[in-house]
């Protein structure tokens, strides 16, 4: 306790609220003031990230309830309450977001040109989405959050992008936004649902898991939550927006895209889907491990033959986030501790490979892998920081990635024996792009006369790189503290799945709604 | 001493750190570091190796564990070390090659640009190779495994200004990846089945029942894959001739003495598991490895590439000798292979910082400029080629023997003797082939031949420490006592019999354990046989396997039965020597034949078996063919998938946008024609049948008055009808 009650009592509402103080104060900050503007945006997530390490400190593992809870009414006549809370599924991720934050600011002071001030300020109303995503255990709040990161990231996509920016932007939007609007019908639905049952009307996360919610209008439910999720993580086939986003974002948009955005989608199929709608989960489970199965090799075989290392890095985002799905949908303690942990890796690595790609960007305005060849002896700094990020993300035992994977398929093994086979592949697979990619990049001889004048990297850019590579090796080496802090959520959640799987199995008792005889007049 | 042997990875991780950071910085570029770190793990390993061998038990074990990571309470994985016989050599066998290569490399490496990171590399591949010999579960021995892939990649690749290098360093990356891919799903099925993965529990699982059949089976070939892949076993053998890209002292330490052997250590490690029809598999892949490797190394003439190959061949032998059922043999084979091998490729280091070339065409005659470098590697290929009283022929001896008891056995399987036999002749002279151009006959290039000089001391003094312990008193009669070979696991006898558990000391405190599990009758060594050491091995073999064949009803009888076995093993032995001593000779002679009397032109030869001679040279076209099918294959349908993806996927993405916008606009001209041109369209009939209709009224009589007849006309003609 630090005895300030603002902190004390309201730790995650200050986390949520912080980045908007910053952007509302840099309005008042002259728009020339570029070092001024970007100085204060970092000084403001720095203290966001420093602040979140209280919520660690706070944060018992011993217990899967909601912690650091805070819960008001908001719009008490509709049951809508501003309810936030963090428990071992989502405490990583909140600090994955807080921890990113910082880093993205940093290297943005040299990427970022025109429209500074309107840049960071976007990126911190996006800060205070994403944590809101995090930390909303109410599926109104949630929805809220939800929909406030896409604003920002599509400025961001659009105002700050590369040449095909607006195609971008818009299709980064249209494809998030559909997903959205039936998430939306979805929650409505629910909602009354809950309240023909029981007779009051909430979007309270943690009294809507009790319901018991008859079989085939889970089905339908689960549809509208899976599109949404799967829309955001990318799931095979609902993949291209990434690729376009990815490359023509700037390298701040990347990361944080690639790190925090591609999560909610995982997190939400862990959080709202997987354990509201536990029949439909199980049942579309055969089709979701495929799809992710798919995923792996396709994005990893594609990823093989591009020719901009954005692009690339964007493909083999789309083979990882198949792991973690799989992971997910093992259903079991080691997958989805495996699953969540490699969402936290997959934040890591990739956000450092889209700052790695960012580095040559700046100094060569390409992002060709043809342009290059030969860095290695020139830049060596920057090698050894790009070997260390390109073997995290092809999973060597020793960093992160391994310990991810590697208990992805522990536990998806059990359950999906032959997916997890043919998944394992795209091991094999990792290590083909990215090697061939570092080669092409690093080794050889220098081919191109302007690449001998690079400037190895500076020490701003070792600043931010170094807090990843260290986090690479802590995770890779000594994960318990990571593990140690999911286990009891997640083992709550397992035996939570199962029992309201049985519940729902069972025949729903009460609620004969009109929703419910719509769904389920067949049976 | 034993005590402390967690710390052993730890030394060389320290240097690697420190040197990597800042051993540019340091005296003498921090190489003093490296070295140190590993003569200190090396007196640690003597000392352990003294007090294992001051136990002198079979079964001595030692064995901690830390809980390293859980999840939940139920899977744990623990971090910890297991010292037994086995681990005790290798551990030997690591720290000198190493300790004498980083020796040899202050030498060699002098003057390189990146002398520092190269040190550094050496460090972190010892930490990795240490690591992977201390291991005690398939968990660590995987992260091990894949870690000294990554230091062999980085030495490979170490010059990587070069492309052959670059490429090289990734080759063996990837190749390593395709075997690793199989011993992962090993892992992941013996996990599944068992849910631990310390090789102890999995044993002691596996003798529960709880994996069994064809899924047994299937995991020990899974694991073996990574063998397959490390040890550069066919199919997947093409990464370690291309592997000489990389410096002479890493070829020799990393691709010849230890790291290519932990394929081999790997399938001792985890014997118990294999299932006859595993053990069969391993045994042919072994074969075909060994026979495909020498006779592509017949016909190199690249010095590198002839002992590469010649080390595929070797590894091919202990692969096989353990599939065959002699573990001890193939152990002991990598023990002497590791030393012969790495004063091979120290010595040809030696050649090519003298000459610089490495084509044996352009030597000749080194002998005189030499001597040192001469004899010991002539000591070392009469230790390879099988000569008596060299290591070589006392470990290849065992294999032979072990291979042709199991032919006695299973007459069909005789290819395993007759095989390794016919190899054997053709190591013998390929060797021969390659000492004889080196150092034999005249000077070919004199430009080379007059600048070629001694190497320095720190080179020679490896090269003469290695050629000392390619002599077979070193390790004749005490390796074939301590290194048995254990029951396999799903052994019914060891199941039957009460198997005490023995459960690891958790926490810091170690414990020394002698108990072992399954000390089943025939576990009994065999009576002594004179000469040879490894004897009892045998014995303990033929009679394990015996039991194991005919399970635990015939359980007497092959106690009985197992004089007769031990018979048998004895005759099998002496054939196996007398043969391979001839045909070694043989091999021998035909070298000095073809390439020192010049009695037959080998060009004449091979001009002669024109066809197989290019097939050889070519290494059977493997390379070829996985480049025409693997690696083409996979980039056309990755190049497929991407226009794939960009055209149909994202097609299909964009076509349903353009449906939208299309849509909008039919719904903006539905709305602009239909439902406001239905608005319009009131006000446009009001106005033009108004406007229309205003003609009839034209104000002149006579039009009024023709309408009105006319209308009268039709009024009476319909009236009229």
């Amino acid at each position: 306790m630090t005895g300030v009650p603002l902190l004390d009592q309201h730790l995650l509402s200050v986390l949520i609220g912080l980045p908007l103080v910053g952007a509302a104060a840099l309005l008042f900050l002259p728009r020339e003031g570029h070092r001024t503007i970007r100085n204060v945006t970092f000084l403001f997530t720095l203290a966001e990230f420093l602040l979140s390490l209280l919520v660690v400190a706070r944060f018992e593992s011993g217990t899967a309830a909601m912690q650091l809870v805070e819960s008001v009414p908001w719009i008490p006549r509709y049951g809508i309450g501003y309810i936030v809370g963090v428990d071992g599924i989502s405490l990583w991720l909140l600090m994955l977001t807080t921890f990113i934050m910082p880093i993205t600011i940093l290297s943005a002071y040299s990427s970022v040109q025109k429209h500074v001030k309107e840049f960071m300020v976007f990126m911190l109303i996006l800060a205070t989405a994403m944590v809101g995503v995090f930390v909303a255990t109410d599926l109104f709040l949630f929805y809220v959050f939800w929909e406030m990161v896409l604003i920002p990231m599509y400025f961001l996509i659009g105002v700050w992008g590369g040449e095909r920016r607006i195609y971008a932007a818009i299709k980064f939007f249209l494809y998030t936004f559909v997903g959205s609007v039936l998430m939306l019908v979805a929650i409505l639905a629910l909602y009354f649902h809950h309240y023909a049952v029981t007779g009051t009307y909430t979007t309270d996360l943690v009294k809507l898991y009790s319901l018991t919610i008859p079989v085939k209008m889970q089905f339908w439910l689960f549809a509208a939550f899976f599109l949404a999720f799967a829309f955001k993580v990318p799931m095979f086939p609902f993949h291209t927006w990434l690729p376009d986003a990815h490359t023509e974002a700037p390298t701040a948009g990347s990361v944080i895209l690639a790190a925090v955005l591609l999560k909610m989608g995982t997190y939400g199929f862990l959080r709202f889907a997987m354990a509201l709608f536990p029949v439909a989960a199980s049942d579309f489970t055969p089709l979701i491990v495929t799809l992710a199965v798919i995923g792996i090799l396709y994005g990893a075989l594609v990823a093989m033959v591009q020719k901009d290392v954005k692009r690339l890095v964007a493909y083999s985002s789309v083979a990882h986030l198949g792991f973690v799905m799989l992971g997910l949908f093992a259903l079991n303690l080691q997958g989805i501790e495996g699953g969540i942990l490699q969402m936290i890796n997959h934040g890591v690595s990739t956000g450092a490979l889209f700052l790695v790609v960012g580095i040559i960007y700046e100094r060569r305005h390409t992002r060709l892998i043809s342009e290059f060849g030969g860095l290695s002896r020139v830049l060596p700094v920057f090698a050894f920081c790009f070997m260390v990020i390109t073997l995290s993300s092809i999973g060597l035992p020793g960093t992160n990635g391994f310990v991810g994977e590697f208990l992805i398929m522990l536990g998806a093994f059990r359950t999906h024996m032959w997916h997890t086979a043919v998944a394992a592949t795209g091991v094999i697979f990792a290590a083909v792009y990215m090697l061939w990619m570092f080669q092409r990049v690093m080794y050889g001889k220098v081919t191109q006369e302007e690449n001998l004048r690079l400037e190895d990297m500076n020490g701003r850019e070792v600043a931010y790189m170094l807090p990843l590579l260290l986090l690479v090796f802590w995770i890779g080496v000594y994960p318990q503290p990571f593990l140690r802090r999911m286990d009891a959520s997640v083992a709550a959640f397992v035996t939570r799945f199962e029992a309201q799987k049985q519940a729902a199995l069972r025949g729903s008792p009460a609620g004969e709604t009109m929703l419910v005889r719509y769904f389920d007049s067949g049976k | 001493m034993i005590r402390y042997a967690y710390l052993i990875p730890f030394l060389p991780l320290s240097s690697f750190f420190v040197n990597i950071a800042v051993g540019k910085r340091l005296p003498r570029k921090g190489d003093w570091l490296s070295l140190a770190t590993i003569a200190a793990c090396l007196l640690m390993s003597i000392g352990i190796f003294y007090e294992v061998f001051r136990a002198y038990d079979p079964n001595f074990r030692y064995h901690v564990v830390v809980p390293w990571l859980s999840v939940g309470n139920r899977f744990v994985i623990d971090a910890g070390i297991l010292i037994d016989n086995v681990t005790a050599v290798m551990l030997l066998v690591v720290t000198i090659v190493s300790t004498l290569v980083h020796l040899f490399s202050i030498g060699y490496m002098h003057g390189d640009p990146r002398y520092n990171r190269f040190f550094a590399y050496l460090s972190i591949f010892s930490f990795s190779m240490l690591g992977l010999v201390l291991s005690e579960s398939l968990f660590f021995i995987y992260i091990f495994w894949e870690l000294v892939g990554l230091s062999s990649y980085l030495l490979i690749g170490f010059w990587f200004e070069k492309k052959s290098a670059a490429d090289a360093g990734k080759k063996a990356f990837i190749v390593n990846r395709v075997g690793d891919f199989g011993f992962l799903i090993g892992i992941l099925i013996i996990f599944s089945t068992c849910g631990v993965l310390g090789y102890d529990q999995v044993f002691q699982a596996i003798g529960q029942g709880k994996l069994s059949g064809t899924l047994l089976t299937l995991a020990g070939i899974g694991v073996f894959c990574g063998a397959i892949g490390k040890s550069a076993q066919f199919p997947l053998h093409v990464w370690l001739p291309d592997a000489m890209e990389g410096p002479t002292p890493v070829s020799a330490l990393i691709h010849a003495a230890t790291m290519v052997a932990a394929g081999v250590y790997l399938v001792g490690r985890v014997y118990p598991i294999f299932t006859p029809d595993a053990l069969l598999f391993i045994a042919y892949v072994g074969l075909i490895t060994l026979f495909i490797a020498a006779t592509i190394a017949v016909t190199q003439n690249d010095i590198k590439r002839v002992l590469a190959y010649s080390t595929v061949s070797q590894l091919g032998y202990m692969v096989m000798g353990l599939g065959v059922g002699g573990y001890t043999a193939g152990l002991a084979h990598l023990a002497t292979h590791a030393a012969f091998k790495a004063c091979l490729f120290l010595g040809s280091g030696s050649v090519i910082h003298a000459v610089h070339s490495q084509d044996i065409r352009e030597m000749g005659a080194l002998r005189r400029k030499m001597p040192i470098t001469f004899v010991t590697f002539l000591i070392a290929t009469l230790a390879i080629s099988g000569v008596p009283f060299f290591s070589g022929f006392y470990s290849k001896d065992m294999i032979l023997a072990a291979a042709l008891e199991f032919g006695m056995k299973h007459p069909q399987h005789m290819i395993f003797f007759l095989g390794g036999l016919f190899t054997a002749g053709l190591t013998a002279f390929y060797m021969f082939r390659l000492v004889i151009l080196t150092f034999f006959g005249k000077p070919v290039d004199h430009h080379k031949f007059d600048h070629a000089h001694e190497s320095p001391p720190s080179m020679w003094v490896p090269l003469v420490v290695l050629a000392a312990l390619c002599f077979s008193f070193w390790y004749s009669g005490w390796f074939g006592t301590l290194i048995r070979k254990p029951a396999s696991a799903a052994n019914p006898a060891a199941v039957s019999s009460p198997a005490p558990a023995v459960p690891a000391e958790r926490g810091l405190a170690p414990m020394e354990h002698a108990a072992v599990p399954a000390p089943s009758p025939s576990r009994e060594p065999a009576p002594a046989e004179p000469g040879h050491g490894q004897a009892p091995s045998h014995g303990t073999s033929v009679a394990g396997e015996a039991s194991h064949a005919a399970g635990p009803s015939a359980h007497g009888e092959s106690l009985a039965e197992a004089g007769h076995e031990a018979h048998l093993a004895h005759q099998a032995h002496a054939y196996a020597m007398y043969s391979s001593v001839t045909v070694g000779a043989l091999g021998i002679l035909l070298a000095f034949v073809v390439y020192f009397f010049g009695w037959i032109d080998p060009a004449r030869v091979a001009n002669a078996v024109k066809p197989l001679y290019e097939f050889l040279l070519n290494k059977w076209y493997f390379d070829e063919l996985y480049e025409a099918t693997v690696i083409e294959g996979s980039k056309a349908f990755s190049r497929f998938l991407a226009w794939f993806d960009l055209n149909v996927v994202d097609g299909l993405v964009n076509l349903a946008a353009r449906l939208g916008v299309f849509l909008s606009f039919l719904v903006g001209k539905f709305d602009n024609y239909v439902v406001d041109g239905a608005v319009n369209g009131v006000a446009t009939v009001t106005i033009s049948s108004g406007s229309v209709l205003r003609r009839l009224q034209t104000g002149k009589l006579y039009h009024y008055v023709f309408v009105l007849a006319g209308g009268a006309l039709i009024i009476f003609i319909i009236r009229a009808f």
